[in-house]
């Protein structure tokens, strides 16, 4: 067992003995070790953190055709730390009859939720924090935690506009979830597992090839469940200022908005490990648990890119509109979906590979194809109804 | 080895206080609380049952889940319950809804 | 006194009390989150009796679902400040009694009981309790009748909240 087959394990076996050799019992060095993994994972996650701030940034100026921060440092690298600085020094103001308790903890429960995500993430075959066999239904729990804290920061602030925007954003993420755990149910179904590291495991062929519109679809919801544009309402400018987190200032604003971009890339990364096979790349991260770190990371980079694409390309829909999509449209799709997969599962159970993929792909897009074809004739009727029936006759008459 | 009896006496004790809020509360919508309460400390003898049983017998965890459903439900309803009544009696209070008690 | 023994004995307490501070603290806000910390605690029994499962179902379902309801609904019924008057009503000594005495019968109940005390067999090795559970859950042989029932009291409910909150113009 050597430092670059399994560095975690070496390093951990390394630390105990050392905390051993003082005369330490062994339970509470291992306890000891795994607070030590827990607080360097939190630590690279905040460093990777902090460069997200500068990645969004350069992103969002190249898509408005800007240059973005490019004073500090080669490429602006440093100007996050400049963001981060001005954010602490900044004076931390209360509202008048805010709840303080709950004013505080808010932010605190907003961070949480994201860095307990990573608690289930394999970032390497041997590199994992936990591998729990419920663990796609984790990442929803987690979610839970986040809604929490939204309403918590939302009705403490005092103030009619945080709330509105609360409400918002809770509504967004409680039926968003919906489709995302119906989604989520097709790797599981595929892996015959719900835990993560059986679902990247049993992923020879990625499961996006298996299911498309799983994919798009847990895009879709993870998009809301950030509450990211096109879904942003709950911020809304111009009707609700900033929604959730107008009141916070300093660092407890900062700890809401770095906490939103981590859970964009965390939520990239889950969109690769569940149907982009997480850290495997052709037999590439059998070589060496890094390049396997290389390979997850860069495939979370991709999601996250794909977020912030769609986040500064298309335009935010009202509430209404919100809503509607989700329980009209996603999470039907959604259900129809795993109970088509579930039943192409058992039908092709024991079938040649190319047989299994081309079902799978064939039932995937005639759903899509039959939802579409549903929405086009609904929206064409509701567009008739609204705009009355098209002027045919008096064109004639000329 | 924690023995059965320590869950035993925290479910008992939840069970009671759920009860006590269920008795004392003058707003309906904390009597549910205090309901939740309750079916939670059901929930945990539910689960501390079949750990220290049978294992292989799910009944235990089954029946947890039933009673999620179940809460789930009662929750749904009886807050659209306390919505309905606010509407139309402007008040939330419990011993205030006596329209059948003349 | 074990690790596990102790890390019971916190999560229990902070349970216990946090409940009580449902029951008793006169904001309804601050009542639904110690209602979620109470759920909380709950969900970490489940953790410790190696029910991993349910303790993500509680943290999903009730914490997720169930408290984020109680805050919207105590946020729509609190119109003028619902905090003025007693938040319990008159005859709270008689609650007070009927709640610990039942505490102490089920206590008296339970110590008669042979297998009070018994300690838990270990789990054998390749058990798989969510595995089981979704078979106990749509064997014909388990409990897929029940299971199908709840999901139907479900959607009832599910009619039944919306037909009863919907405001009629």
């Amino acid at each position: 067992m050597n430092f670059w087959n399994d560095p975690l394990k070496v390093a951990a076996d390394w630390l105990t003995g050392i905390f051993t050799g003082w005369g330490m019992n062994t339970v509470v060095a291992n306890v000891l070790v795994a607070f030590l993994g827990i607080l360097m994972l939190i630590t690279i996650l905040m460093v990777i953190d902090i460069f997200l701030v500068w990645i969004e940034r350069k992103v969002v100026a190249r898509f408005q055709d800007r240059i973005g921060p490019n004073r500090l440092g080669p490429f602006g690298l440093i100007q996050p730390f400049a963001d981060i600085i001005k954010l602490m020094i900044k004076e931390d103001t209360t509202p008048d009859h805010a709840d303080k308790f709950v004013y505080n903890i808010a932010p605190m429960l907003s961070m949480m939720s994201v860095l307990i995500l990573w608690a289930v993430v394999p970032l390497a075959p041997v590199m994992l924090g936990v591998d729990l066999n419920i663990g796609a239904l984790f990442i929803i729990a987690a979610g839970s935690i986040g809604t929490l804290s939204i309403i918590m920061a939302g009705w403490s602030s005092n103030n009619k506009f945080s709330v509105i925007g609360a409400f918002r954003q809770v509504a967004v993420m409680v039926s968003f979830e919906v489709p995302m755990l119906a989604v989520l149910l097709i790797p599981t179904i595929f892996a015959g597992s719900m835990g993560i590291n059986a679902i990247i495991q049993s992923q020879n062929i990625w499961f996006v090839w298996l299911s498309p519109l799983a994919a798009v679809i847990f895009m879709i919801a993870a998009i809301a469940e950030l509450g990211r544009a096109p879904f942003d309402l709950a911020e809304g400018e111009s009707e609700l200022v900033s929604g959730y987190n107008i009141e916070y200032s300093g660092m407890k604003f900062g700890m809401f908005y770095a906490g939103e971009l981590l859970h964009a890339f965390t939520f990239g990364g889950f969109w690769s490990i569940m149907f982009f096979g997480g850290y495997r790349f052709f037999g590439l991260e059998l070589v060496s648990p890094f390049l396997a770190i290389a390979i997850i990371l860069f495939k979370a980079m991709v999601g996250y890119w794909i977020i912030m694409w769609v986040k500064y390309t298309v335009m935010r829909i009202r509430i209404d509109q919100m809503l509607a999509f989700n329980w009209k449209f996603l999470t039907p799709v959604a259900f129809v979906l795993v109970m088509v997969t579930a039943l192409m599962n058992t039908l092709l159970r024991g079938a040649p590979s190319w047989l299994f993929i081309t079902g799978m792909l064939l039932s995937n897009v005639i759903v899509a194809w039959v939802s579409l074809e549903i929405v086009r004739s609904v929206s064409r009727k509701e567009r008739e109804r609204v705009e009355g029936p098209k002027q045919v006759v008096a064109e004639a008459h000329h | 080895m924690i023995p059965l009896s320590w869950y035993l006496i925290l479910a008992a004790g939840l069970f009671s206080i759920g009860l006590f809020g269920v008795l004392v509360r003058r707003n309906a919508v904390a009597i549910l609380l205090g309901v939740e309460l309750m079916l939670n400390a059901v929930n945990i003898n539910l689960v501390a049952f079949w750990r220290y049983g049978d294992v292989a017998l799910m009944a235990g965890q089954v029946f947890a889940i039933i009673v999620f459903a179940v809460a789930a439900a009662e929750v749904a309803v009886g807050l659209a319950l306390v919505i309905s009544v606010y509407r139309r009696r402007n008040t939330v209070v419990a011993e205030d809804l006596d329209l059948l008690k003349w | 006194m074990t690790g596990e023994q102790i890390f019971f004995l916190i999560v229990g307490i902070v349970t216990l009390i946090s409940g009580l501070m449902v029951v008793t603290v006169r904001n309804l806000i601050h009542a639904a989150l110690w209602l979620v910390a109470t759920l909380f605690g709950v969900a970490m029994i489940y953790a410790i009796l190696n029910a991993g499962f349910l303790a993500v179902v509680q943290v999903v379902v009730y914490i997720g679902a169930i408290a984020i309801l109680f805050i919207f609904a105590v946020m729509l019924t609190r119109r003028q400040a619902a905090e003025t008057g007693a938040s319990v009503n008159s005859n709270w000594w008689l609650g007070a009694i009927a709640a610990v005495a039942t505490f102490a019968g089920l206590f008296f109940l339970l110590k008669s009981w042979s297998g009070f005390s018994k300690t838990a067999a270990a789990i054998p090795s390749g058990f798989d309790a969510v595995n089981q559970l979704g078979d106990a859950l749509t064997s014909a042989n388990g409990y897929v009748l029940p299971f199908e029932v709840a999901s139907v009291l479900l959607l009832a409910a599910l009619v039944g909240a919306v037909y009863l909150a919907f405001n009629k113009k």
